[in-house]
């Protein structure tokens, strides 16, 4: 009864969100007032009868109702309570019917913290999202049903890939989703605008504190799964260029260029045009993104269920939605001007080549990862595209990029001259190439040249971020910084982390496969390594081994790390990696393969310095990202706009 | 209407033929030209012995398989229990061509999920896989005992591919004279 409610749900919703879609767009165009006021309540009601759908689902998962064949596919009775939860969301049907919730979720959540849009704008806006949200549910109900039967029931399920039963992998999707979809808002305040053929500054000022915080989600997504990948998979890679990442960092890079063209939009009311291309573009990556990790065009090198059928439908639906956006684009942006001047040197022209530096990048990585598919179809031969590509390809791309935000945040709008920003860098500049050059000697074992040019790299952004920062505290005191300025900080600041992190792990790493006996010892980076023996052990759906490895410096004790290797109940083994993680350095241990009966092991040992910056940087940036969002600016402008619709009223 | 504000659209357009032309070519379902070939020559260095050069006309007169793996590779991990599965019935030796990978990386993921290989043939700069027609990792040649190509896996062996496919192919190809 309960996935019968669940599925009726879902058809209510797609229901709704037709409605949602159609009325308020046809109403707004031919001035239909009654129509327009559709978009709200459908847009609530559309949230609550998906919510209600996936409560059935995850109620079904809670309670095995393995006659449920979705269900029975990825769940079992002995699976701990919080992965049966998490189960909901581990494979296509629940992951796309997450996906649809999410969107809904973001469509209320403009009908209460939009208060302040005209009824039209809501209308368009609401409209829009709408209409995404009929393609998505009906791509779920037709392709993808999660509620699907099974008849008759199995009195066991398969269980979950032991791959995604991990604390990190049930929180990664929902983030990660809250980051595709949330680009949606952006997106359709764009179509909203170009509809109504106003593309003013407003627009841009209520499109970015969505896209900041959709940029915040997808930030943590992707580096939640950056960190799962290093700990679970075994083998110390942080990132691996696979199409599946590639499909989630696409979006951010836009994303991120995304953010720094509104900024130019809202306050100079310059690039009008470009920041509405990118708000298609951004969220016709995330679009993208979903097509190839579900299409299967690409899985020859990820294994996810994947469907041609399911392909063509996801396939039409991007071709819709990305080419009807493109073509209103093409009919409304000619109009569009942008009446504002600014000089060579300005920091428009900064941000301009800030936007065309992430843009090239983000092409760039599209062709890596369609390519092998382009040359393909073109009967001209069957290639691959790896990290070899990418990394020769996004290295040189971002290191201009790195240095043009000490150079542009300083920058004044409209003009300046290259003296004025030189004596405001020059300090930065020769503490940089100090700091940078000697850090690498008095910090780490041993000397690198490209290790100090990478960290000049980092110290560069540290040192001109904190100058901006004294720049901007100048006659008011650190207290009057504002909120966005202190979002700008973070987010910069977190690109110095991220690139001491990529430096220093990617230089500094070691790395060993030793043969050890019970008792044997290996030393690694003036760390011993002992190896005290396995033990075995059971949990609740594995059966596995579990190592003992005492690690000591100067013969203090350092810690006791425990790798485990364990046999699921699917019959697939997993190394669980013993880690202790530290600011300067991790110590990872993970076990091999029983060598003999006396107890030798395989075992792989690294010590990888600064590998957490990598992480720790997306934090710092996400951080940024809720700081510019709680800027009281958003706040204001929208109390003010809703007492003047208020006093309109009245 | 400006025409440089058509070429968005025209660009998309052109990555939608593309995208709806690779899902007519289901990788899975186009049978490789190698098929019924001999298989394409390389010379090339074992992973545990580097001295030991690998060349497919040395393994004529029996059959085998290649599996091309790499460590970068997610779906690897799944099919390799499969693999060991099939070595151990014995049908047939396996070999293992690790393509565009680093050694040290290569040995690390076969110490971890366990070397069901003969012998494991390292292409590091995926030469062999550019001649062998390899565009997408696991991929899985049949070879028989003349050294002809007669049929290749694109994507991860299964257990209903190792049922159905290879097992009765195998047999076959066993009973094949030299």
């Amino acid at each position: 009864m309960i996935p019968e409610i669940g599925h009726f749900a879902l058809i209510m919703g797609l229901v709704i969100a037709f409605v949602q879609g159609l009325f308020p767009i046809v109403g707004a165009q031919k001035g239909y007032a009654s129509w327009v006021a559709v978009a709200r309540p459908a847009a609530r009601l559309q949230f609550l009868m998906l919510a209600v759908s996936f409560a059935c689902l995850s109620w079904s998962f809670l309670h095995s109702d393995f006659s449920v064949l979705y269900v029975a596919e990825n769940s079992n009775t002995k699976l701990p309570q919080i992965f049966k939860f998490s189960a909901v969301w581990g494979a296509h049907e629940g992951s796309l019917l997450l996906w649809a919730l999410i969107l809904s979720a973001w469509t209320a959540a403009v009908t209460v913290f939009g208060r302040g849009l005209s009824p039209l704008m809501m209308g368009r806006v609401l409209g829009v999202l709408g209409l995404v949200a009929t393609g998505f549910l009906s791509f779920l109900i037709f392709t993808s049903n999660p509620f699907e039967r099974l008849v008759p029931a199995v009195a066991e399920g398969r269980d979950l890939n032991p791959l995604l039963q991990d604390i990190g992998l049930v929180m990664h999707p929902p983030m990660l989703y809250m980051g595709y979809v949330g680009f949606s808002i952006p997106f359709s305040f764009a179509i909203a605008a170009m509809l109504g053929g106003r593309l003013d500054a407003a627009w841009a000022r209520w499109s970015r504190p969505w896209t900041q915080v959709a940029w915040m989600f997808l930030t943590l997504g992707i580096a939640l799964g950056s960190w799962w990948s290093y700990y679970e998979l075994g083998w110390g890679g942080w990132w691996f260029w696979d199409p599946v990442e590639n499909a989630s960092f696409m979006p951010w890079l836009a994303g991120t260029a995304l953010m720094h063209s509104l900024a130019v939009t809202e306050k100079r009311g310059a690039f009008k045009a470009w920041t509405v291309l990118l708000a298609i573009f951004t969220f016709s990556l995330s679009l993208l993104g979903t097509f190839l990790v579900r299409s299967g065009v690409l899985t020859s090198v990820h294994a996810f269920a994947s469907d041609p059928s399911r392909g063509l439908f996801i396939l039409l639906f991007l071709a819709t939605v990305v080419g009807s956006s493109l073509a209103l684009y093409a009919a409304r942006a000619s109009k569009v001007r942008s009446h504002v001047r600014f000089e060579l040197v300005s920091r428009e022209t900064g941000l301009l080549l800030n936007n065309v530096i992430l843009v090239v990048t983000t092409v760039s990585i599209l062709l890596g990862t369609l390519y092998p598919l382009i040359i393909d179809a073109l009967g001209a031969g069957k290639i691959s595209v790896g990290p070899p590509y990418f990394n020769s390809v996004f290295i040189p791309l971002t290191v201009p990029l790195a240095i043009l935000i000490g150079v542009g945040t300083l920058a004044r709008w409209k003009r300046d001259s290259f003296a004025t920003i030189w004596r405001k860098v020059r300090v930065a500049f020769v503490a940089s190439l100090v700091f940078g050059l000697v850090f690498p000697a008095v910090a780490m074992g041993h000397y690198s040249v490209k290790a100090g040019l990478g960290m000049v790299l980092a110290f560069w952004v540290f040192f001109t971020t904190l100058k901006v920062v004294k720049e901007n505290a100048r006659g008011r005191g650190l207290p009057g910084l504002s909120l966005s300025q202190w979002g700008m900080t973070l987010g910069h600041l977190g690109v110095a982390v991220f690139i001491t992190g990529i430096t220093l792990t990617s230089i500094y790493s070691l790395e060993e496969d030793v043969r050890l006996a019970p008792g044997d010892k290996y030393e690694l980076g003036g760390y011993q390594f002992q190896f005290r023996g396995t033990t075995e052990v059971r949990g609740p759906n594995y059966k596995g081994t579990r190592g003992e490895v005492v690690v000591t410096r100067n013969d203090h004790l350092v810690t006791t790390l425990y790798p485990e290797k364990r046999n699921y109940l699917t019959g697939m083994p997993m190394t669980e990696a013993g880690i202790a993680p530290g600011l300067t350095r991790d110590l990872f241990v993970a076990l091999g393969e029983p060598l003999d009966d006396k107890g030798a092991w395989a075992v792989r040992i690294y010590v990888k310095p600064y590998v957490r910056w990598i992480w720790l940087a997306a934090l710092i940036m996400a951080l940024g990202g809720l700081c510019s969002l709680a800027d009281k600016r958003y706040r204001v402008l929208a109390r003010r706009q809703g007492e003047a619709v208020a006093g309109g009223v009245a | 209407m400006k025409a440089r504000y058509l070429i968005p659209l025209a660009v998309f357009l052109v990555i939608v033929l593309f995208l709806a032309r690779g899902l007519k070519i289901d990788p899975k379902k186009v049978p490789s030209p190698l098929i019924g070939k001999p298989a394409p020559h390389f010379e090339l260095p074992a992973l545990y012995d580097p001295a030991e050069k690998i060349t497919p006309e040395k393994l004529r007169g029996k059959v085998w398989l290649l599996n091309v793996f790499a460590s970068w590779c997610v779906s690897c991990r799944a099919e390799h229990q499969v693999m060991k599965g099939f070595v151990r019935m014995g049908l047939a030796p396996v070999y293992g061509l690790n393509y565009k990978d680093e050694a040290k990386d290569a040995k690390a993921w076969l110490q971890a999920l366990g070397n069901p290989y003969k012998a494991v043939i390292v292409d590091r700069q995926g030469n062999a896989g550019i001649d062998w027609g390899v565009y997408g990792v696991p991929e899985t040649f049949i070879i028989d005992k003349k050294g002809i190509i007669r049929d290749k896996i694109i994507g991860p062996v299964t257990d209903e591919i190792v049922k159905d496919r290879l097992v009765p192919l195998i047999t076959k190809l066993n009973g094949e004279p030299q």
